[in-house]
């Protein structure tokens, strides 16, 4: 890794921007079509982008070369998402992949595991997805009962996962299955197969928020070849905990963007509910609880900034995403649930041109955002994870 | 913890020494116990003022350090966590802050090496009622006479000199009144936190252009923030402590066959009390340091680490007696001096409800 002073840093971010300036399609700006349903549709601008970018490395931008990423220090990966921003594009290599399933490869995959799966991910080529909540395992994620039985070179998987985020546009899964009945956390193991075999059969589940974005996901007799045991067998917890970690910290932004997206929400406020002779926000019950919500908010971001910082730039995803998350999601819902109180009835529209597509959207988030409590362990999980792992507090002995 | 220099660890390291050995909060109830006058203990004002605290913030050619207010928040932090009693707060760090950033080389002269030395005390004297309203100033200045009634002034029976805000031909000022000035009386408060605090009348005290600092009510302001950024400070160390001691009868204290911090009731509630406080850290060391680089957004930036805390230290110290039960209640338990204190220190330099509206203001609605 290039450690890069403050001119070398200038040169470099002169070079992104003429990059960006050549690559970005112009009828891209401004968008961000990267929730799965229209990724998975991609325009000729779209594909274009993506493979610009992909060929750089630099959707994913601290990842080593070898491996197709970016080879960049933190503060170039900065300077290419500021540049990004100055640009108004989105990074158009996302998804699990990339949000977590990398990561953990890279810390606990074989050379030549990394070497068959990294590169597509940076390159946005494949789309992952998570196949660990069963349906009698969720927060008891260790409960799981999806079967793999070992036959010489491949497994033979039987079971079902659930809220499969994904499973119906995905190329592959990682997975967890058990490999040893007698132990709990000890019989797991973390596999990875192609969705596109006859074994495995997806189907749709609709959401509050009137999307289909996961899946129930039956394997039957479905393949895994034993290349893609990820670490030793029974030896999936240790790795699945750690992908966990990089989950939370993704999902809450402790990495950098909290965005909610769409105008400040004090300036919603404003608009909808009026302002008195002072310039404040007329309904005072309101403007209290939105001050707390927007400085909570600071606090977080301040927080995710000092823990890079007490890192210096090497923040690995640790216990204290349990907090992260749980600060950073709650307040994002405090948030939802304001936009709609200040929206009032046009706050309350399901679809149709009565509505602007900021209130539609102000709906569709506020319903989605109920998961994030919930998904990437619970906020209940978490708090016990915060009350165990940091603060050293026991477990509840029988009672007596 | 902020990415520290190594002076800065160094004094931190100091300060939590000192603490632990020479003030713990048995000193503290000691103090109380003996009724103390001025509402600290001298000779451990003394000792701090040797080791140099006095002076973090004053400019090295008035004997001062000039470490700056991340540094002397970190002093702070420690001398907090066992709710050490001194005018640090009031003198080396509010009476100081004015008289560095307003005064002229006359009155920086006459009062900055003394209070680094700690021979001299400066405090602020600003509000005029029960609750902190900088802006709304009836103590007046007319004719080179000051007359007003100042209320909950820090330390007001030790200053030496106070930092007194009135109006003058219609603009706020500040003024240093000599505490032996002719017209200046106090009266001691007896305030639920044990700390030393007095209401202090002036009556047709003289004052000249001589007295007066330079730069009005933003001076008041500026000066202000400094002391709300260092007083956060202080209640961080408090709160981290109160919540230590609580997290350790958790783990100690057992009912119903086991220790009590095994029931999720109380974990969850840890639990949520760590976060805060990592969230009021973030927001205190943030305020500080900016204070330090003198950038723009200071005062949103203080209004939201005083605010925070004040939230923090409200909800720790409450849960501090409550998870402790029966004993939490008594005197001779520490809860109590959490407790009281967090109050005192939510109502200085403005309250919860003072800093968020003033945050709303700021930003504009
Ligand atoms: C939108 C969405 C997308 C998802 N995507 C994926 C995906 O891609 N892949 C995947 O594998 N999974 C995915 N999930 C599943 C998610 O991880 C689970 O929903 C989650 O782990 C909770 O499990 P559960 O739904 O079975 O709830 P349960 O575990 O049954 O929990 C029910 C309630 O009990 C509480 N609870 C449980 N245990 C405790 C405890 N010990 N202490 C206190 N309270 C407790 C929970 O907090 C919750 O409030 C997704 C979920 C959602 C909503
Ligand atoms: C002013 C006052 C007057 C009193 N008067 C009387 C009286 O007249 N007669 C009398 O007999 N007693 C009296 N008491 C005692 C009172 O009943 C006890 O203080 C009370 O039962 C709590 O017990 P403890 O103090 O031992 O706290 P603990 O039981 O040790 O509790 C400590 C903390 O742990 C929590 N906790 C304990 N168990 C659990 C659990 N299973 N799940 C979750 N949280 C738990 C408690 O809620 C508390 O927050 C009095 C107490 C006070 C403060």
């Amino acid at each position: 890794m290039a450690d890069f002073g403050g001119t070398d840093l200038e040169a470099f971010r002169g070079e992104v921007r003429t990059w960006v300036e050549a690559n970005f399609p112009a009828a891209l700006k401004g968008k961000n079509p990267m929730q799965v349903e229209e990724r998975n549709t991609p325009t000729p601008d779209m594909e274009a982008w993506r493979k610009a970018v992909g060929s750089k490395g630099w959707g994913t931008p601290t990842w080593p070369k070898e491996y197709g990423g970016g080879g960049l220090s933190s503060a170039e990966a900065r300077v290419v998402q500021g540049e990004f921003a100055r640009a108004r594009a989105y990074n158009p290599i996302g998804g699990m992949g990339v949000m977590m399933f990398g990561p953990t490869l890279l810390e606990y995959g074989t050379e030549a595991q990394k070497q068959e799966h990294i590169p597509p991910i940076c390159r946005g080529e494949i789309a992952w997805c998570q196949g660990f909540s069963e349906p009698g395992a969720g927060s008891d994620l260790a409960g799981l009962q999806t079967k793999a039985e070992d036959k010489g070179d491949h497994f033979v998987i039987n079971g079902q996962k659930i809220w499969t985020s994904g499973a119906q546009w995905a190329d592959w899964c990682f997975c967890l299955v058990r490999t040893d009945t007698s132990k709990k956390h000890e019989g797991i193991s973390f596999v990875l197969f192609t969705m596109h075999q006859k074994g495995v059969e997806t189907r749709p589940i609709p959401l509050i928020a009137g999307s289909s974005p996961f899946c129930e996901v039956f394997l039957t007799d479905a393949l895994a070849d034993k290349k893609n045991l990820v670490g030793p067998l029974n030896g999936g917890w240790t790795i699945a905990k750690r992908l966990l970690q990089h989950e939370r910290s993704g999902l809450t932004g402790a990495g950098g963007g909290l965005g909610s997206g769409g105008k400040p929400i004090e300036q919603l406020a404003k608009e909808y509910v009026g302002v008195d002779e002072e310039g404040r926000i007329a309904d005072s019950d309101l403007r209290t609880r939105l001050i707390n919500n927007v400085m909570n908010m600071r606090a977080f971001q301040q927080t995710a900034v000092r823990a890079m910082v007490e890192a210096r730039g090497n923040a690995s995803p640790g216990n204290t995403t349990s907090i992260m998350k749980n600060a950073g999601t709650s307040l994002i819902q405090e948030r939802h649930e304001m936009a709609l109180e200040i929206m009032g009835h046009q706050g309350l529209g399901w679809e149709g041109d009565d509505f602007s597509a900021e209130e539609l959207g102000a709906v569709r988030g506020w319903l989605f955002g109920k998961a994030f409590t919930i998904f990437g362990g619970s906020s209940e999980v978490q708090s016990n994870i915060v009350s165990k792992r940091i603060l050293g507090l026991p477990d509840l002995t029988q009672s007596k | 913890m902020a990415v520290l220099t190594e002076e800065q660890s160094m004094l931190r390291d100091a300060a939590k020494s000192w603490v632990q050995e020479k003030s713990p909060v048995t000193a503290f109830r000691k103090m109380r116990d003996s009724g103390a006058e001025l509402g600290y203990d001298v000779a451990a004002w003394n000792e701090m003022a040797e080791m140099g605290w006095a002076g973090v913030i004053i400019p090295e050619e008035y004997g001062g350090s000039d470490f700056g207010y991340l540094s002397l928040g970190l002093v702070l932090e420690e001398t907090g966590r066992t709710l050490t009693a001194s005018p640090l707060l009031a003198s080396a760090l509010g009476g100081a802050s004015a008289i560095i950033l307003g005064g002229s080389d006359a009155q920086k002269s006459a009062w900055l090496s003394k209070i680094a030395e700690g021979a001299a005390i400066a405090t602020l004297a600003v509000d005029e009622g029960p609750h902190h309203r900088p802006d709304k100033v009836a103590t007046t200045v007319s004719g080179g006479k000051l007359s007003g009634k100042k209320t909950f002034v820090l330390e007001g029976m030790a200053a030496n000199v106070f930092v007194v805000s009135a109006v003058s031909g219609g603009a706020v000022e500040l003024y240093l009144v000599a505490a032996d000035a002719p017209g200046v009386t106090r009266t001691k408060l007896n305030l639920a936190d044990s700390r030393g605090a007095a209401n202090v009348s002036f009556d047709n005290v003289a004052v000249s252009d001589a007295d007066k600092l330079t730069g009005g009510a933003a001076l008041l302001e500026k000066t202000l923030d400094r002391a709300r950024a260092g007083i956060s400070a202080e209640m961080l160390g408090a709160a981290v402590q109160a919540f230590e001691v609580t997290l350790d009868y958790l783990k100690t204290r057992v009912q119903f066959g086991q220790v009590i911090g095994s029931f999720q009731a109380l974990q969850h509630r840890a639990a949520k009390m760590f976060t805060e406080l990592e969230l009021s850290r973030s927001a205190v060391e943030a305020a500080l340091t900016a204070i330090d680089n003198d950038a723009p957004d200071v005062p949103e930036l203080v209004s939201l680490a005083k605010a925070k805390m004040g939230d923090t230290f409200h909800l720790v110290s409450n849960e501090m007696v409550q998870m402790h039960g029966g004993i939490g209640m008594t005197d001779a338990h520490d809860a109590g001096f959490y407790l009281k204190r967090a109050r005192a220190a939510e109502a200085a330099f403005g309250n919860q409800a003072f800093h968020r509206d003033r945050y709303a203001r700021i930003q504009g609605y």
